[in-house]
């Protein structure tokens, strides 16, 4: 065989060679969870580790949603449970129930912060024109949170905002 | 290629910080003739500048290089140590500190204080070029003028055969400069070329000044032998003449310096009757500015190379535990049993040390503390016109960084009172046969797991019965009580305690010493007292080596474990039914000895399931936190063991009745509870409690008339 001819099955980068292996793609990834049937996302680069759940210790006198703290590698980190937060679909805890912890840096203070949800889906790669605007009445979860929405496919995908889920409201003793 | 120097800044202003502080403590110890002091000092400030004017903080340049051009003249030994130099430069090196403190927290400082300052400085320099020296003028310059000191010239070029008829004319100089201050400058024009020169031949000639009441005839006599083999002129210098109003200038400007001084000083008191004002507020803390501090303060720790060597030695160690227990796994089996053990004890070996190695990094020698003590006691019984000698001990110690940091105020706090209450005036002293010069003595020393910090002075004491009669007019004692010393040396934290008769700036607002025993206990310390009249008092405060590990009791509460600091426990017991009494209410109290403690459930202040709802199956254990006792029902007592304390405000936030939390042998996360804060927080459900029943007993009520008028 002519070696010419040999060279130009060779996969040339950027052509379509690395098609299929999408995240080397222009944009932005969001990891994909479901919270009981929907799905929702957030910026991967936020994501600390995905783990399993674990039953935390429990913090004293907090809300329901705070399940208590973890230890990750020497930090303790608070674990909120977001299907009892935003009150979306049943809260069971069994094998695919898992926990994102994300760290958000903001200009005072970096958080490290568990969330459980109830199965990671899917990574996306959205590019930022594709986010539309989330509508503004409806729904269970409150509007700071939501970044946008954005279609995968038959699916539709709220990306919640990093930095709201990362402020965790104080609270007072009931 | 350009070079970013911002990210120097950092290190720029820590070192300068090292650099004041070894300047200030230098300068306090400065005496005559000290040339090493002098030149450490000189040097700080030399670096400092330079570093500024790498940088372009062009104020800490310009105000540093007046501050060096006064310590060279003392280097070179052109200007004598005088005990107004030292203030003044004290007062440039708080200057300094100014500047580069603005710079950190990038704000502007008060420029007032640096322009006085700055002027103060030029003066001081000014004088000495006009004058021949700062002593001339310091010192004499009013007598001067009355005694006519005059300046004379004197041209001495002798023959250059002088030194061969036997005279040396430093012999001449030395008795010139007996009758008052010369100087000279040698003229080296008649030098000829090496080869030329012949040893036994004198080809210098000389221009001398002479500031002194000398006549002519005086000086002339000094030349008297040398007469015929020199040229000699003898002049009144010409603007002796002038000397009347050179005087009046000099004077002039002393005048202007006493003002300015006093100025200073006026702005110097301000700023302490300020500080303490600000003392005053202590119970809403100083506002904003101590947050940016405390994020500032973050910073670094300078760690001695010996103790970094011992943590890398530990680590190659721990790879070595954990390479032979992998190669264990490889292919185990039970007759490697020992060979686990042993591994395995090796490892807990190593971890002990490396974390006992990693404790000691966050360990600095307490003279961090202590270093700002002796500016403090110098400026203190300057003020107070006591003369006070301090004394410090144990400066090696090493204490927590965290501690030191939270207890430096604290111990001002009681360095002052040690000055104003403590030491008596002088007339009182040398009344008791006592020196006139007071002591205070600050000692450090480890004593068991803590770190004990004395201070002491020789003074008059605590006056056990105005302390007892003020605490009678306060109402926190009635005439009856009798106290031991301990507890009425106690009196004296209550809050608004003071028994000084007469407000002074320095302390005796009765406010403070509250505040010095509630940091010292948030730091898990405590305070006590020691006086003896006529002899003098000593406060013992003792800390706790670290904040970052407590021993602890670990206890459990339905199936969630919690950790009780073991330095808070008075006793665990098994509660004894007939000790146990109901008091209005639902309020259970037991009686342990002469006390009635109140029992406080864990399970029902956090909300949590338990086995045990019922004291009398449940296990107790006493705790104390402020001076109050209370019982904490827990279903089981486990190990007593050492924790590592986790914040949880950093990814959460501050939970009530919960000091931290940490992580457990099994990895769990365990919470720390925090005794005061549990008192605190069953005081409030008690009034939250009673508002509820009021609100019950209202509604009841209203219900009850509503039902009478239909």
């Amino acid at each position: 065989m002519d070696i010419q001819m040999l060279a130009e099955e060779i996969p040339v980068e950027g052509e379509h060679s690395l098609e299929g292996i999408d995240f080397i793609t222009s944009g932005e990834q969001y990891l994909a969870f479901l919270l009981g049937e929907e799905q929702y996302a957030i910026d991967i680069l936020c994501v600390e580790e995905i783990r399993s759940w674990e039953k935390p210790t429990q913090i004293p006198n907090s809300p329901n949603y705070i399940k208590g703290a973890i230890n990750m590698r020497g930090i303790i980190v608070p674990i909120v449970d977001l299907r009892m937060k935003f009150d979306i679909g049943n809260v069971i805890y069994n094998e695919t129930t898992v926990v994102i912890v994300l760290t958000v840096e903001t200009t005072d203070k970096t958080r490290t912060i568990g969330f459980v949800v109830d199965a990671v889906s899917d990574v996306l790669n959205v590019d930022k024109s594709e986010i539309k605007p989330a509508p503004t009445f409806g729904g269970c979860v409150p509007q700071n949170y939501l970044e946008g929405l954005v279609n995968a496919g038959d699916n539709v995908v709220t990306i919640l905002n990093v930095k709201a889920l990362q402020a965790v409201e104080p609270h007072q003793v009931s | 290629m350009s070079v970013d120097l911002s990210q120097f800044i950092p290190s720029f202003l820590e070192e300068s910080f090292e650099g004041l502080e070894l300047m200030e403590s230098s300068l306090l110890n400065l005496e005559q003739g000290d040339d090493e002091t002098i030149n450490s000092i000189f040097r700080a400030a030399h670096s400092i500048k330079g570093g500024a004017g790498t940088f372009g903080f062009n104020a800490v340049t310009e105000f540093t290089h007046l501050v060096e051009t006064l310590l060279d003249e003392m280097r070179d030994g052109r200007r004598s140590i005088e005990q107004n130099d030292v203030e003044i430069l004290l007062e440039s090196v708080d200057c300094m500190r100014l500047l580069i403190e603005a710079i950190r927290d990038e704000t502007v400082c008060d420029t007032n204080k640096i322009t006085e300052t700055s002027i103060l400085l030029e003066h001081t320099l000014a004088i000495d070029d006009s004058a021949s020296s700062s002593d001339n003028l310091d010192g004499h310059s009013a007598s001067d003028s009355e005694n006519g000191l005059s300046n004379w010239k004197i041209l001495f070029i002798p023959e250059h055969h002088l030194v061969q008829t036997g005279n040396d004319p430093l012999f001449l100089f030395n008795a010139l400069a007996d009758l008052g201050e010369l100087t000279l400058a040698a003229n080296c024009k008649e030098l000829p070329a090496l080869n030329d020169i012949d040893a036994e031949e004198l080809y210098l000639s000389w221009q001398l000044t002479l500031s002194s009441k000398a006549s002519e005839a005086e000086i002339k006599e000094v030349f008297e032998w040398v007469e015929d083999e020199c040229q000699l002129t003898i002049t009144k210098d010409e603007t002796s003449d002038k000397v009347a109003t050179e005087e009046v200038k000099t004077t002039r400007g002393s005048a202007n310096e006493s003002t300015i001084t006093e100025q200073v000083e006026s702005k110097a008191e301000q700023k302490i009757s300020s500080t303490i004002s600000a003392d005053k507020n202590t119970s809403s803390p100083a506002p904003e500015k101590t947050g940016n501090k405390a994020k500032n303060d973050l910073g670094s720790i300078r760690v001695g190379v010996d103790k970094v060597d011992s943590l890398i030695n530990l680590v190659g160690e721990l790879v070595i535990t954990q390479s032979m227990l992998s190669e264990l796994g490889n292919d185990f089996d039970l007759s490697k049993v020992e060979k686990l053990n042993s591994g395995l004890e090796e490892l807990l070996q190593n971890t002990k040390e490396l974390q006992e190695s990693v404790m000691r990094i966050r360990m600095l020698p307490i003279s961090f503390a202590f270093n700002r003590f002796p500016r403090l006691v110098h400026d203190l019984s300057k003020k107070t016109g006591k003369d006070i000698e301090l004394i410090l001990k144990g400066e090696q110690t090493e204490l927590d960084k965290t501690v030191m940091e939270q207890i430096g105020d604290p111990l001002v706090h009681l360095v002052r009172n040690a000055v104003d209450h403590g030491i008596e005036p002088a007339e009182a002293r040398i009344a008791a046969g006592k020196s006139p010069k007071g002591t205070i003595t600050l000692n450090a020393y480890h004593q068991g797991g803590s770190i004990v910090i004395e201070i002491n002075d020789d003074g008059g004491g605590i006056n056990r019965q105005a302390v007892f009669e003020k605490a009678l007019e306060k109402g926190i004692v009635d005439e009856n009580t009798t106290l031991t010393d301990p507890q009425v040396f106690d009196l004296l934290f209550e809050p608004g305690f003071s028994t000084a008769k007469e407000l002074s700036d320095i302390s005796g607002r009765g406010v403070g010493m509250d505040v010095v025993k509630k940091n010292i206990q948030s730091l898990g310390g405590r305070i006590q007292v020691e006086s003896e009249p006529g002899k003098g008092s000593t406060f013992r405060v003792n800390l706790p080596l670290t904040l970052a590990i407590l021993d602890g009791q670990l206890v459990r509460v339905g199936s969630e474990i919690y950790i009780i600091p073991l330095i808070t426990i008075v006793e665990s017991l098994q509660p004894q039914k007939d000790l146990i009494n109901r008091v209005s209410g639902d309020m259970v109290l037991y009686r342990l000895r002469e006390d009635n403690v109140p029992v406080i459930p864990i399970y029902s202040l956090f909300n949590i399931s338990s086995e045990f709802k019922d004291i009398e199956s449940s296990l107790l254990v006493v705790v104390e936190a402020d001076g109050q006792k209370i019982g904490l029902m827990v279903d089981d007592l486990l190990a007593q063991q050492q924790v590592v304390i986790k914040s949880l405000n950093d990814n959460y936030q501050q939970v009530e009745g919960i000091s931290g939390a940490t992580i457990l042998g099994d990895g769990s996360v365990a919470m720390i509870l925090d005794v005061s804060g549990i008192i605190s927080m069953a005081h409030k459900k008690s009034e939250i409690d009673q508002q509820h029943k009021k609100n019950m007993q209202l509604k009841a009520r209203q219900q009850i008339s509503e039902g009478a008028n239909c």
